[in-house]
Parts: C-alpha cells; sequence; structure tokens
C-alpha cells in the first residue's frame, strides 16, 4: 500500500482545467520528483495532498486516509503532511524560534519547554541554533528556507512536499536548502518535490513524474526519464530545459 | 575584566568618509539649522506684529485671551474635561473590542455564518453613514423618551453609546483593511501546520493585521477624543458645556480658548506618536523592498 495514493483527481480553476484525471503513488521512504513547465500543475497537485486545495473529482489517500472525503478532519491530516513553499510564508511577527514552535505547541499540544527544547534540536541539526532568536527579515533567504523547513519538520510529518523551494533563491544559496533535502532523504522521508533543479532531481529521485496536460505523462527512474524519455512531449520539455541552461 | 588571552575585540566598521567631504557636510548641516531658526523667529515675529499691531486686537485680547478669565475658569473647566477624558477611556474599550467583533463577522466565510456577515455588513453601512451627531440626539433624547423600565436615562451614557456605536462602524473597517491586506499565503502556511482557521486568525493574522493598521487606529482615537465634546448636547457639563456657562454669564469667551487648547494638550502627544509610527512603518517597507 503506498503511503500516498492519488486516483483520477481532478481540480479547475474556472474554466482553466488544470488537473485530468491525474494518478499518482508514493510510496513509504519514497523520494518523488515532480519536473513539468510552468502552469502544468505541480503546485495545485501539492496544494490538494495538503488539503489546501479540495479537489473536483478524485481521491487522495494518505496513509489511508482519505483526504478529500467531507468527513475527514483536515487539521489532522495536515499536521501529519508538511509542506514547503517557494516563498517560504515564514511568519514575520515572530522569531524563528516562535515560527517552528507554534504548530507543535497550538496543534499538538506541546508545552512551551519542550516545543523549545525540540525546536531548538532541529535548528541545530541544520545550522540554524544562533539564529533561534532572530526574525526571519534578519535572515537570508537560505537561510529563511531552512527555517520554513524545520517549521514543517517539527509537526513529525509522514511526509514533505517541497514546492519549487529554491526558485526564489539567489544561487549560490541554491545548495544549503539543497543539502537539508539530501539529508532528510538520508533519514527515510518520503518526499514529494517539484522542482526545476534537474541535476539535483537526477541525484536525490528514486522516481521522477513528468506532468503534462493535467496528468502524469510519463514515470520512472530519473537515469531513465532523463536520457531515454519516451514521449514527444517530455522531450521537448527537457530539450528546452536544457537550452535554457545552455543560454543561462 | 580582560586578558591577554582573549581574542582582541573586532573594531566596529565605521563608513568612510574622506575628510574633506564631512567637513563640507557639517559646515553645511550648521548652515541649515542656522536658515531654519533665523526664518522661523522671522515669520514668528512677523505674523505676531500684524496681529497685535490691528486695531481691533485690544478688544480680541480682552475677550478671548484673558489671563485673568482663564485663570479664573480653569478649575471647572478642567474637571469637566475629566468627564471628556473618562467617555474616551469607556467609549475607546468597548470600540477596540466590539469592532474586532463586526470586523471578524464580516469576514466569515462559511455559508451558516451568512446572518452574522448580513447583520455586521449592515451594521457597518448604517453606521458609517449616519452623521455621529444625530447618533447622538436619536438615542440622547430617543431612548429616554421612550420611558423604558429599567433603562437609565442618562445622558452621559447614551453619548457615549451613540459615540461606540458610532465608531465601531469606522473601527471595524480599519480592521478588516488590516485583515485583508495579509497576504492569503500566510494563512496557507499556517493551517498547512494543522491550525484551525480560528487559530490561525488569532495567532498569525490578527497580530500582523493590528500591527499594520495602528496609525489609522490611532487617528480614529484622536478624532473620538475631539468628538466626546458633541456630548454636550444632552446637557451633561463636560468641558464645552462649562466652557460655555463660563462665556455667557460674562460674555468672555476665554474659556473656549482654554477648552480647546485642553483638546490639544491631550492629542498632540497622540498625534505625535502616529507621525512617528507612520515614519517607522514607512522605514520598514523600504528597508524590506531593497
Ligand atoms: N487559486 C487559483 N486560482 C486560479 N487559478 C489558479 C489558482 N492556482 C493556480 N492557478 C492556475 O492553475 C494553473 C496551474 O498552476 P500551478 O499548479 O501553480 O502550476 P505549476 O506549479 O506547475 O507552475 C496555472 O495556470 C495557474 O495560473
Ligand atoms: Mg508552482
Amino acid at each position: 500500500m503506498s503511503l500516498v495514493d492519488v486516483s483520477g483527481v481532478h481540480k479547475s480553476f474556472g474554466s482553466l482545467r488544470v488537473l485530468r484525471g491525474l494518478d499518482l503513488q508514493v510510496d513509504l521512504h519514497e523520494v518523488v520528483v515532480l519536473i513539468g513547465a510552468s502552469g502544468s500543475g505541480k503546485s495545485t497537485l501539492l496544494r490538494c495532498v495538503n488539503g489546501l486545495e479540495t479537489v473536483d473529482a478524485g481521491e487522495i489517500r494518505v496513509d489511508d486516509i482519505d483526504v478529500t472525503s467531507a468527513a475527514v478532519d483536515l487539521d489532522k491530516v495536515r499536521r501529519r503532511v508538511g509542506i514547503v513553499f517557494q516563498q517560504f510564508n515564514l511568519f514575520p511577527h515572530m522569531s524563528v524560534l516562535d515560527n517552528v514552535t507554534l504548530g507543535p505547541r497550538k496543534v499538538l499540544g506541546v508545552n512551551r519547554r519542550a516545543a523549545q527544547d525540540q525546536a531548538r534540536e532541529l535548528l541545530a541539526r541544520f545550522g540554524l541554533q544562533d539564529k533561534a532568536e532572530d526574525y526571519p527579515d534578519r535572515l537570508s533567504g537560505g537561510q529563511q528556507q531552512r527555517v520554513a523547513i524545520v517549521r514543517a519538520l517539527a509537526m513529525k510529518p509522514e511526509v514533505m512536499l517541497f514546492d519549487e523551494v529554491t526558485s526564489a533563491l539567489d544561487p549560490l544559496l541554491v545548495g544549503e536548502v539543497l543539502d537539508v533535502i539530501r539529508e532528510l532523504k538520508s533519514e527515510g522521508m518520503t518526499i514529494v518535490m517539484a522542482t526545476h533543479e534537474m541535476g539535483f532531481a537526477q541525484e536525490v529521485a528514486d522516481r521522477v513524474c513528468f506532468l503534462a496536460d493535467g496528468r502524469v505523462l510519463e514515470q520512472g527512474p530519473p537515469r531513465q526519464l532523463f536520457d531515454a524519455p519516451q514521449e514527444e512531449q517530455t522531450k521537448a520539455f527537457l530539450a528546452r530545459v536544457a537550452a535554457g541552461r545552455q543560454s543561462a | 575584566m580582560t586578558t591577554p588571552a582573549e581574542a582582541p575585540l573586532e573594531a566596529p566598521e565605521l563608513p568612510y568618509v574622506d575628510p574633506v567631504r564631512r567637513a563640507r557636510a557639517r559646515s553645511k548641516s550648521r548652515r541649515d539649522a542656522l536658515v531654519a531658526s533665523v526664518s522661523t523667529v522671522l515669520v514668528f515675529a512677523v505674523l505676531g506684529y500684524l496681529v497685535t499691531a490691528s486695531p481691533g486686537w485690544p478688544k480680541v485680547q480682552e475677550t478671548f485671551f484673558n489671563w485673568d478669565e482663564a485663570v479664573a475658569a480653569w478649575p471647572t473647566l478642567i474637571k469637566a474635561f475629566v468627564l471628556n477624558i473618562k467617555i474616551f477611556l469607556v467609549a475607546e474599550f468597548f470600540i477596540l473590542i466590539l469592532a474586532l467583533l463586526v470586523a471578524l463577522g464580516r469576514g466569515l466565510r462559511a455559508p451558516a455564518a451568512l446572518p452574522v456577515r448580513i447583520i455586521c455588513t449592515a451594521y457597518v453601512d448604517f453606521f458609517r453613514g449616519v452623521p455621529t451627531i444625530l447618533v447622538i440626539l436619536l438615542l440622547g433624547f430617543g431612548v429616554p423618551a421612550l420611558q423604558l423600565q429599567g433603562l437609565t436615562n442618562s445622558p452621559v451614557v447614551w453619548g457615549t453609546v451613540a459615540l461606540i456605536l458610532s465608531y465601531t462602524a469606522y473601527v471595524a473597517e480599519v480592521y478588516r483593511a488590516g485583515i485583508e491586506s495579509i497576504h492569503p499565503s500566510q494563512r496557507a502556511a499556517a493551517r498547512s501546520l494543522g491550525l484551525s482557521s480560528m487559530q490561525t486568525t488569532r495567532y498569525v493574522v490578527l497580530p500582523q493585521a493590528v500591527r499594520r493598521v495602528t496609525p489609522p487606529l490611532l487617528n480614529d482615537f484622536i478624532a473620538l477624543q475631539k468628538e466626546t465634546a458633541l456630548v454636550s448636547l444632552l446637557g451633561p457639563i463636560e468641558v464645552l458645556r462649562a466652557a460655555q456657562i463660563s462665556a455667557s454669564s460674562n460674555f468672555n469667551y476665554t474659556a473656549y480658548v482654554v477648552a480647546a487648547l485642553m483638546f490639544v494638550a491631550i492629542t498632540l502627544p497622540l498625534t505625535r506618536f502616529t507621525d512617528w509610527l507612520q515614519k517607522r512603518d514607512a522605514r520598514r517597507r523600504m528597508a524590506g523592498a531593497m
């Protein structure tokens, strides 16, 4: 049984049909990378898995709980599914420590001391121990994004969703965020990430999924998908990405 | 205490400006200060001369700026002014709470909350449209006329209630603007941690929204402080009414001037504080934009 099981999901915004019967299974400890043109629905898919968007049709199961059913307590689902966004979205009025402890304290009912101890431990693991008292606007983009990841991890999620977490970063700062994801993979975290970092995808992904026409058009191990794509659209997309990298 | 083993203190890095430029900048700022003081003194001296040299000045001074009258009226006026301050404080307390509830009520999106939303919207539409002075007259004279059992006829109470009703509508709109200015991604981030909608509002949206609207909120406080004088229409002896009595008893208007100065004295610190906050926020936004 898969940890995340997306089947036949449809999602439209007005007349724009973004997801059209999308299927995706993610196993425990698996790292799945989503690639696809901008606007192909990667963010929408991740937001649906987290219950931030409701689906129009189809089913999403996380750990065999149907996220899309009306009866489910979405707040309970969300605390098991961590998500990190492109724009960090830290709470600017709170210190790093408060950002990280808010969820555990208010949602899991952990007391302040215990939450802070756990937060400091996590921050230290990702080289952020001396940033605990700082406010987000004092941090670099890379530090902010690492705090956002720690904030999600503090909820002890079973799966982490990363939505282009390095796209808003100065190229020099991308590495430190990717290091965090590498570390999570080595610990066995189940990960679904949308990214344009093809090199990184090749390195960490167990499976790469190419999204087009509101579906997973093609998927497979990174070697296979990058070196021997079968679909014309996949080939065209990869060629465009390669050309973009050369011109950049 | 320092030990030689300690690492040497790093000298704080000062911005480097070459000495010639620094001297030039210093002499320019000295010159600017001098020009500013001289021109200010000059303008006020000329204005003062024009006013006091005018033929009507002695008469005006006698009726509006009479020192002895001011001293005589002071004790009564200051006692009356305490009532204004009390009205202001009580009204402000309720306004801050009620306006927040109204703003939150207008923001409810659940289908079951539709009636709440309609009521809150209608309330704001109505009281923002009606002049405060009319609300005061309607409540102050209207409610006692109903002769309802168990309801007070106190004009101070009804005047204060009228101010609360009127200003709650304005302040609710200020809150709402603040709440709507918080980017939806903040909400999404909080919800993704498993916080409920209410927790998200409480811990993430409201603290940021209130910070953002503090200057306009303070502006409304300043306006409210002045409008406590409108309660005089209902008869209680607050400062405007006290000044009126003083003026009509001896045909001297100095008491009005004293009352005016009292309002200025109490609103001035708030005004300056608001300016300061606004400047600070503007600076922060600039810094954030870079
Ligand atoms: N809340 C929304 N309202 C309207 N349109 C949206 C919304 N979210 C996403 N879209 C649209 O859906 C399409 C897919 O967006 P997205 O999932 O963000 O794609 P990707 O992440 O792959 O770039 C885009 O055309 C986008 O403009
Ligand atoms: Mg996206």
